[in-house]
């Protein structure tokens, strides 16, 4: 089991950053995911692995101000 | 007695009237404030009353606006807003506002970054005046800051922002406010803050496009990050950026800049008691 953005969401091994924002539909392009606090950077969603139990924060930003 | 004149305590002669004061203070002050209110009449003075004298279009003095600002603000408060530095990233319809609530509450240092220049569409929400189309965003608000509190220090840099950059730009900071337009600029900022400044608080502006649903905006925080805005209206063809609510994101970033500031204050004279 993670958290994502305070939200139970089934683990599997070998699951990546891409994995979770796909699974939870997250389509934005352009967000910010920090794993356990720490800021994974878009180039590495797709070989990041999640473990088991990490606290995954998706914020999504945009445009105006 | 004591009285409070300009803001600041003061010892005059028991008895003395409000006329008396002014010819011995401010013998060409044209406007006479007792108490909160104008005055043209004379009246004796009571201990702990209230004077200001104000001759028109006269600046006050770096002290004179500092014992005001004390007076307004309490004078732990001040201490810690002056010894402060904030850096403002982006000048356009957040940044502009956060920078001039930021001056007028009198922070000691203000760190500006902006490359672009005044245009036309910029004026139905951003700090400028006509007369200030065409000029550079830093300097044009580092100007307009200046009339409003000059002694604040402002550092005005025309420069894009980058991952290259940030830090020398910023790295003095206590806090960054995140202050750009597009989301990709947004991003930048925050994956450049979070991974060479770790730690460094940064106030990131995110939905606050459109106009009403004024108690949507609001401030999260998710550890040294914090996000002001909806997080939900996006800037797009039929949902412009408008004044009031881009204003009220940008002072929840401001009011957020004081509340990290401050409370740090209170934690260290809690501290000590």
């Amino acid at each position: 089991m993670i958290v994502v953005n305070e939200q139970e969401m089934a683990w599997e091994a070998g699951m990546t950053v891409q994995d979770v924002l796909d699974r939870r539909k997250f389509s934005f392009p352009l967000v910010i995911v920090r794993v356990n606090g720490e800021l994974v950077r878009r180039a590495d969603f797709d070989t990041h692995t999640v473990e088991d139990g990490d606290r995954v924060q998706v914020l999504h930003l945009m445009s105006g101000g | 007695m004591q009285i409070r004149l300009n803001e600041k305590s003061t010892e005059v002669e028991s008895g003395i009237s409000l006329f008396e004061l002014v010819r011995q203070h401010k013998p060409d002050a044209d406007v006479i404030i007792w108490n909160g209110y104008p005055v043209s009449q004379d009246r004796p003075l009571s201990p702990g009353d209230r004077v200001v004298l104000i001759k028109r279009g006269e600046a006050p003095s770096r002290d004179e606006l500092e014992a005001l600002l004390v007076a307004r603000h309490t004078p732990g408060i001040q201490a810690r807003l002056k010894a402060s530095c904030v850096g403002v990233a982006g000048l356009g319809g957040l940044g502009s506002v956060v920078a001039v609530s930021l001056a007028r509450v009198g922070i000691g240092k203000l760190i500006l970054a902006d490359f672009d220049v005044v245009e036309p569409s910029n004026l139905n929400r951003q700090q400028y005046f006509i007369d200030q189309i065409g000029q550079y965003k830093a300097d044009a608000t580092r100007a307009n800051l200046a009339r409003i509190n000059p002694f604040v220090g402002v550092v005005a840099h025309r420069v894009r922002v980058t991952p290259d950059n940030v830090v020398e730009l910023f790295g003095e900071a206590d806090v960054i406010v995140e202050a750009f337009d597009r989301a990709e600029r947004k991003v930048m900022l925050a994956e450049s803050v979070l991974t060479q400044m770790p730690g460094k608080p940064l106030i990131l502006g995110s939905g606050v496009a459109g106009y009403g649903r004024s108690n949507w905006i609001q401030t999260r925080q998710e550890g040294d990050l914090y996000i002001c805005g909806d997080e939900v209206s996006e800037a797009r063809p039929g949902r412009g950026l408008i004044a009031p609510r881009v204003g009220i994101a940008a002072n929840h970033q401001a009011n957020q800049v004081l509340e990290i500031l401050l409370g740090e204050l209170q934690d260290e004279l809690s501290e000590r008691e």
